[in-house]
């Protein structure tokens, strides 16, 4: 078997606010194999934009490792880095902020061709850019050469974002709420543009959403993660973890995600949890974080010890005493 | 569009150079698509030639002639002769060009010196940074033009060297603030993560992604910085802080002032003509200013 292409290795994210330490990501272990899509699902804050960033190498985890393709990329050499930085890019939540202002569109993709020596000459370089603008569905390519970001719309920035992150032949995108800034008509026709990439060019993604309808939408063969607090909570195949959540909090997530279908939602079963208030990250509750919301919290235990991820079935792991079986055998044998 | 593509047809070894070139050639068309850009630069031009080339054709005159006192302005002489009789049209021609470039000396010193120890402060940080940045409020508290008053009974400012310096050290510290916040909120951006994701190196995100951004601020606040020096020197001059030596447009003022013109209508292109060239040649640079702004902030641009 060969080595995932990249692999985050029990990191921990610890930041310093006003200098009292934050745990963003606390011992999060995630694999992702070559060509695989995997979703990250999580409320704001959970921690999911700082894995993205740890994943493509932007910020250095506190603890943990980053393996790509089985090499610690922090501790790599010039070479094998250069490698990475180029196999593994990142597509910015907000297309507003993630394109230079100051640059045209051809300035921006031509940039990293002539860095890393992409392009022989400038004919090439014309062929390589028009060639990139085609694949995201910018067209007519001559009408977008020479704008400026703000001459683009929303959407047509998020493609241009996309275009400059395949410059360099990625084989692994982090696309860090790729969509959920742009409008919902442009939404499917991003997702459906991304799919393409992926099952063409065999691109590996992390999706990081925090819409479950999206994940579904585009991860249905891959994996999701669900995290919760800077703590993975489940971790399976999407239709497993859609069709048979275990976690009470991906329950909670899944039952609030609206339904087209007006009989379906009347049927649907909610979750109720027993608060609405995520907790602060400095102040985290003691054992199972998730356990003052939790409908299935059991004294004594889940309030103690904190729950490893274990598996349910093949595959599916859960980080929850009760779903796991744990709580009752305890139970026995005290 | 049509334009841009035969210029990437070919690839030459003067590619950088070309490029510097075309660069510069689009930034005078863009300011010229701007009609106050425009007609800034055209002022601006108009002192440029008025004060550095025609001093190498037209001789200053400097023969008092009795019988030409106050005489009225001609063809000849376009704004008349003051009060020993010299022609004030060449004193015009050969007062701007001390001034200007003790200006823009100046300028540069204090746009360098507060774009570097801005961008140093953002970058460096930490106590550096909050050290720095005490200095700054301090500096920013202090009145300029009183301590300009102040240093000039004790240093003898009559070397333009010594007052380019002056004013420069005196006005650094508006642009170290304005760099350091900018580069901070620069450098956080996503397209500079973006940039660093495709390892563009650290001399293109100083380069071609942080700096750029800054350009349009950091021209206007030099421009601007040319007119607060022009402004210091000629009340320096007319407060007669500095030695009344030469002559440049302050110096007229202050002559014209103290020989009575405010007393006497006949002297009323003595006193006007200095005025004129000084306000005009601010009113270019602040005209220029706002088309600069446009050239290198492509979202003014419509």
């Amino acid at each position: 078997m060969t080595a995932p292409i990249l692999e985050l290795d029990n990191v921990t994210q610890i930041f310093r606010v006003h200098n009292r330490p934050m745990a963003a990501v606390d011992g999060v272990s995630l694999t992702v194999n070559e060509g695989e899509t995997v979703c990250l699902v999580g409320e704001s804050g959970c921690g999911k934009t700082t894995m993205g960033k740890i994943a493509c190498g932007l910020r250095q985890p506190t603890y943990g490792r980053v393996l790509f393709r089985g090499q610690d990329i922090w501790k790599m050499d010039k070479k094998a880095w250069t490698e990475y930085r180029q196999a593994v890019q990142i597509i910015h939540q907000d297309p507003y902020a993630s394109l230079n202002p100051v640059q045209t569109v051809s300035q921006i993709l031509s940039a990293p061709l002539q860095r890393h020596g992409l392009v022989k000459n400038r004919a090439q370089m014309r062929d390589r850019i028009y060639e990139l603008l085609l694949t995201v569905d910018l067209t007519p390519v001559e009408d977008f050469y020479d704008k400026f970001p703000h001459q683009l719309s929303g959407g047509q920035r998020q493609r241009l974002s996309v275009a400059r992150a395949l410059t360099v032949n990625p084989s692994f995108i982090v696309a860090d709420e790729s969509v959920s800034m742009v409008d919902v008509s442009i939404r499917v026709s991003l997702l459906r543009m991304l799919g393409n990439l992926r099952d063409r060019l065999g691109v590996a993604f992390l999706f990081i959403t925090h819409d479950l309808a999206i994940a579904k939408y585009f991860a249905w063969q891959g994996r999701i993660g669900v995290m919760y607090v800077g703590r993975m909570v489940e971790m399976g195949s999407t239709p497993q973890v859609v069709n048979h959540p275990e976690h009470p909090y991906t329950r909670a997530l899944l039952s609030a995600v609206p339904e087209a279908d007006p009989e379906l939602t009347r049927h649907k079963e909610r979750v109720s949890l027993r608060s609405q208030d995520i907790p602060s990250l400095f102040n985290l509750p003691i054992g199972c974080a998730f356990h003052p919301r939790c409908p299935l919290f059991v004294e004594g235990t889940c309030d103690r010890v904190e729950p490893a991820l274990l598996p349910v079935e093949d595959g599916h792991t859960v980080a929850c005493h009760v779903a796991t079986g744990q709580v009752v055998a305890r139970e026995r044998a005290a | 569009m049509a334009t841009a593509t035969p210029s990437l047809e070919r690839p030459s070894p003067l590619a950088p150079l070309n490029s510097l070139f075309s660069g510069i050639w689009s930034g005078v068309r863009l300011l010229g698509a701007n009609r106050v850009g425009l007609l800034g630069l055209l002022g601006v031009t108009f002192f440029f030639i008025l004060c550095f080339v025609m001093p190498l054709i037209i001789p200053l005159d400097d023969k008092v002639k009795i019988d030409q006192i106050y005489a009225a302005p001609s063809l000849l002489h376009p704004f008349g002769f003051d009060s020993q009789g010299k022609d004030v049209w060449t004193q015009i021609i050969h007062g701007g060009r001390t001034l200007i470039l003790i200006a823009v000396g100046a300028a540069v010193l204090a746009t360098l010196v507060g774009a570097a120890l801005g961008a140093f402060s953002a970058v460096i940080g930490g106590r550096f940074d909050s050290a720095l940045m005490a200095l700054v409020d301090v500096w920013l508290t202090i009145p300029q033009l009183p301590l300009l008053i102040v240093l000039a009974a004790f240093i003898r400012v009559n070397d333009p060297w010594t007052l380019v310096f002056i004013m420069g050290l005196l006005s650094w510290a508006p642009l170290t603030r304005a760099v350091r916040s900018q580069v901070l909120s620069i450098k956080q951006r996503d397209f500079i993560e973006a940039a660093r994701a495709l390892d563009l190196g650290t001399s293109h995100i100083v380069f071609r992604e942080v700096l750029p951004n800054m350009m349009s601020y950091i021209s206007i606040n030099f421009i601007l910085a040319i007119t607060y020096a022009m402004y210091f020197q000629t009340s320096l001059v007319f407060l007669g802080l500095v030695p009344l030596s030469g002559t440049n447009w302050g110096v007229m003022i202050r002559f014209a002032q103290t020989r009575g013109a405010i007393y006497s209508s006949d002297s009323f292109w003595y006193i006007m003509a200095p005025v004129l060239a000084i306000a005009l040649f601010q009113l270019s640079l602040v005209a220029l200013e706002r088309g600069v702004a446009e050239v290198f902030n492509p979202r003014l641009r419509s």
